[in-house]
């Protein structure tokens, strides 16, 4: 995939406070990238200077090969969706629309039906002559994506778009949105702290922690292969324990957990011998026995709590040394506490993790 | 249901308390004796005509509107950019800087007047339309800053940036969103600036010669002189107009909130 947009050594202080550290990025021409960490991480305040809102300290931002530190705002070409809708409120919703053609210099018949076609591909034709006031909360964020992409922007930037909707009308928005940038090959680039959001939509994830980019991937990367305890504690569920290592052969190490236990697990990264490390198991891979499975990591645990949630159980368990948890299917059968379990899982379903 | 009773007859005492004075003078306006007194003996308009064809009052009536629409426009621009202004969060001292703006509603106006007097003395400006405009200015200015900055405060920044990344430069977020946002808020500036003006006697008595005399100036000069109803007359525009201006501040506040 062509590179489109570079970020180029890229630091931004807010008086003494370092936001954004010596970031480098690059996103390809039709790539969906969601910019993922907490608040204060620094992943808005990179959006906002690719839209032109902030100057970076240094560092340099190039779009299909040219700087565009110079480049104002209204001569980017970028659509950009934030949280807040930032709709106009005393025009039409057809004329929220209309604006960016209007800039454009574009005629009025073209405007009148490029206008009709945005409402269309967001569903709202029968609104347009309403005020943003009176429309709901997802039917405000449909005009404001509308208005984002009618003029068929180079990128479309969007700032936690759906942090405002109710879960259901988010995770219908998220498909949508997914499905747009399908049909149309936009290149996105989405800020969010919803890691499932991240996950779902994206085609890869940058995992952003304290001004830098902790990793980057596919989202089965950044879940299944997570590069550092930032990355493995912020996506999804996990369980961390802590091992020194014993052998290194290839893509598996040999760990032993203060327990005594030997466990095989997937390495990233470069590990030696005699490290102390984490070993990061996601609790939805754990198997439980009463009796010891072969080829697999086992560790003896006892039930110390059992929760139905639904749509899986969820186990809290408990060896000589460390807490446990794993989430097992809804079929699975029930473990009352104080149970003695084999807590089993491969190789490939853990990862060492350097401190 | 004692609270309620005690509530409703301090409202009612309160807005009495505001009001009577109007009450009192009003019917006067429509007295058919020659002084300010009463019993009315009988009902006239009499004092309506003396106010629209004797020359002083009428000369008066006229050089209020000129003096009143000059500067309600040179503070309405002048507040209005201030108060944009202001809006910079990178201005240092952006707190004194709203204080010093707001100087002129705390500041005695006699002492204003001195200074005034003073000042524009030295420019050759005392005794003209232009003199007492911006002396008026001086004292309308605060009233639109604080007007219009409530409603830029009440834009959503983002709103401005929005419309940045849709390809509008500076000056084009400006007129087609952040003006027309604020309008509500400039032509309620623009109201309570104009009925400064009229109201102004303190700063005129300074700064105006015999050919500015506003409508207050002439009514505060014929208490002095005669006590005639024309008085009461005056004063019954002057609150007719209030009521009117009032009204178009209740209007445009409503539009403004149906905007929201």
């Amino acid at each position: 995939m062509a590179e489109f947009i570079r970020f180029d050594r890229i630091t931004k202080f807010y008086g003494p406070l370092c936001v954004v550290e010596n970031l480098d990025l690059g996103i390809g021409k039709g790539e969906f990238v969601s910019l993922l960490g907490p608040s204060g991480s620094g992943k808005t305040t990179l959006l906002m200077m690719l839209a032109g809102f902030e100057q970076p300290t240094a560092g340099e931002i190039l779009l299909d090969g040219t700087s565009i530190n110079a480049v104002p705002t209204y001569k980017r070409d970028m659509g950009v969706v934030f949280q807040s809708y930032a709709l106009f409120p005393h025009m039409s919703v057809g004329d929220n629309i209309a604006f960016p053609l209007q800039m454009r210099g574009i005629g009025k018949a073209g405007i009148d039906e490029r206008v009709k076609r945005a409402l269309d591909m967001v569903q709202l034709s029968t609104l347009s002559d309403r005020r943003p006031s009176q429309l709901s909360g997802g039917q405000q964020q449909r005009v404001a994506l509308a208005r984002a992409l009618v003029f068929e922007p180079r990128v479309v930037l969007m700032d936690e778009p759906l942090g405002a909707l109710d879960k259901q009308l988010r995770e219908q928005m998220q498909l949508d949105i997914r499905d747009l940038h399908r049909r149309l090959g936009l290149t996105i680039v989405f800020v969010t702290h919803d890691q499932s959001e991240a996950l779902t939509m994206s085609d890869r994830v940058a995992v952003f922690n304290k001004g830098k980019i902790e990793q980057i991937g596919t989202p089965r990367q950044v879940y299944d292969e997570p590069a550092t305890r930032f990355v493995a504690e912020f996506i999804g569920e996990t369980n961390l324990v802590e091992g020194v290592v014993e052998t290194v052969q290839g893509a598996e190490a040999t760990v032993r957990l203060p327990s005594g236990a030997q466990i095989v697990s997937a390495v990233s990264g470069s590990i030696a011998s005699g490290q102390s490390v984490f070993l990061s198991i996601r609790p939805e891979r754990v198997d439980l026995s009463e009796t010891r499975s072969e080829g697999r990591n086992v560790l003896e645990t006892e039930v110390t709590d059992s929760v139905y949630q639904g749509d899986h159980l969820r186990v809290q368990l408990h060896n000589a040394t460390h807490p446990l948890i794993a989430k097992l299917g809804r079929r699975s059968r029930e473990f009352p506490p104080g149970t003695k379990v084999f807590a089993a899982f491969s190789a490939g379903d853990c990862r060492v993790i350097a401190p | 249901m004692p609270m309620k009773v005690a509530k409703a007859t301090f409202a009612m005492l309160t807005i009495i308390f505001l009001v009577a004075p109007l009450i009192a003078i009003l019917p006067l306006a429509f007295t058919s004796s020659v002084i300010l007194t009463y019993p009315i003996p009988s009902w006239s308009l009499r004092w309506f005509e003396e106010l629209f064809f004797a020359d002083a009052w009428r000369r008066a009536i006229f050089n209020s509107l000129i003096i009143g629409t000059g500067t309600t426009l040179l503070a309405t621009a002048l507040g209005t950019a201030a108060s944009l202004g202001l809006r910079n969060r990178l201005l240092f001292f952006r707190g004194s800087m709203r204080t010093l703006f707001l100087l002129p509603m705390v500041v005695p106006a006699v002492v204003l007047g001195v200074g005034m007097q003073v000042l524009l003395a030295g420019f050759g400006l005392t005794n003209s339309y232009i003199g007492v405009i911006i002396a008026h200015t001086v004292v309308a200015v605060p009233f639109v800053v604080v007007s219009v900055t409530g409603a830029l405060a009440g834009i959503d920044e983002r709103v401005e940036l929005a419309a940045q990344s849709l390809g509008a430069s500076p000056a084009t977020v400006f007129r087609r969103i952040t003006l027309p946002l604020a309008m509500p808020g400039v032509l309620s500036g623009a109201v309570l600036a104009f009925a400064t003006s009229l109201d102004e006697v303190v700063l005129t008595l300074f700064v105006a010669g015999p050919n500015q005399r506003t409508l207050a100036r002439q009514m505060f000069s014929s208490i002095r002189e005669n006590i005639s109803p024309a008085i009461a007359a005056a004063a019954f525009l002057f609150i007719a107009g209030t009521v009117l201006i009032g009204l178009v501040v209740v209007v445009s506040r409503s539009i403004m909130a149906e905007r929201r």
